[in-house]
């Protein structure tokens, strides 16, 4: 007869303090507006999924999830984020009428039915434990099975592994259709284009102005704002100040000595 | 308490991917919503194992992390691409074969 398994007290508390802190942050998920926001939530959801691993006796996948998932993964995915930018794809209004409820709707179904069926399913024995398993340690259990029973399957997935990184270096390859304008030419074009306004190169933010932040527009020899020394991304982010009150005339001229 | 509990808070974690794929709109967040889902399932395994005693759901577990290394490296690599072609990281808009 195996030792039945039982949940002591600090694995019930660690359990009642995290699981509704990881459902949050995965509700807040869909919730907030910014992809980043998201990003971030995710990682705290996987680093309390990597402390339940720990707490069930999987010592090494719950340092795996750390490892890839909080520090690969996610560091994959903000990186394309940054790539990207933000757009208007960031905004939580609904395109297709109708969706959300029904996706709320198929939600509860989904999860009622999920939960109903755990409810009612009975493995027909008790649960064991892992104790036995890992008696020679963790990472020296997996590994035994690794090497032995599942070592082809761990060749078809280093296979697989090598093809997603090809696979991703193909698809990321950008072959250029036209030779890149040289710099003569850059500069002849910016002269014929009809205005001259952007002949020597736009201007930076924050060039004359009064702060040279770089939501701050730049001023033009005329003392007007230039919009478009702004980054389209603060732009799409709504984060830029307004440039009409950095016109010339309502800055304040008298000089003040500092020391 | 009864470890039914984590296969619960598995299926609840399941559940919110789900919807995060069908309500959000922003490609790389419905994608990290893909993730929780995988993750979801790696809790279920895991907790499968402790209730058989045996290491199999760990290793199996292992192996859908190596495989969501690979989907998240590629399907990262698709939606640059399509950000490229389109200017736009919105899965809405990447309706070509409608019209």
């Amino acid at each position: 007869m195996q030792p039945l398994l039982t949940i002591q007290g600090p694995e019930a508390a660690l359990f009642w303090f995290l699981a509704p802190l990881s459902v949050a942050a995965a509700l807040g998920m869909l919730l907030v507006k910014k992809a980043v926001h998201s990003a971030l939530l995710l990682a705290w959801v996987m680093i309390t999924l990597a402390i339940f691993y720990i707490a069930q006796d999987a010592a090494f996948l719950g340092v795996v999830q750390v490892i890839v998932y909080t520090g690969a993964v996610m560091m994959l995915f903000l990186f394309i984020l940054m790539l990207v930018g933000v757009d208007s794809s960031d905004s939580l209004t609904e395109t297709i009428t109708g969706l959300r409820p029904i996706a709320i709707t198929a939600a509860v179904g989904l999860g009622g039915l999920l939960v109903s069926l755990l409810g009612r399913a009975t493995l027909g024995r008790e649960p064991v434990g892992l104790s036995a398993a890992n008696a020679s340690g963790n990472v020296e259990g997996l590994a035994a099975l690794l090497f032995s029973t599942y070592v082809f399957p761990f060749e078809v997935v280093s296979a697989l592994l090598i093809t997603a990184a090809l696979g991703a270096m193909v698809l990321a390859h950008h072959q250029r259709t036209n030779p890149r304008p040289s710099q003569r030419e850059q500069a002849i074009n910016r002269f014929r284009s009809g205005s001259l306004a952007g002949a020597a190169g736009l201007p930076g933010p924050g060039v004359f102005a009064r702060h040279n932040a770089v939501d701050v527009p730049a001023l033009l020899p005329d003392g007007t704002p230039a919009p478009s020394s702004i980054s389209a991304t603060l732009k799409a982010r709504g984060d830029v100040l307004d440039s009409g009150q950095f016109q010339l005339d309502n800055v304040d001229t008298t000089v003040v000595e500092e020391k | 308490m009864s470890i039914d509990n984590y296969l619960y808070l598995s299926a609840i974690l399941f559940t919110i991917g789900a919807v995060g794929v069908v309500v959000r709109r922003n490609a790389i967040v419905v994608f990290m919503c893909v993730e929780l889902m995988l993750n979801a399932a790696n809790l279920t395994l895991v907790t499968f194992s402790r209730i058989t005693g045996t290491l199999d759901g760990q290793v199996i577990a292992f192996f859908t992390m190596v495989v969501a290394a690979c989907e998240v490296v590629v399907g990262l690599a698709i939606i640059v691409t399509i950000y490229r072609s389109r200017r736009s990281a919105s899965i809405d808009d990447a309706s070509l074969l409608k019209r």
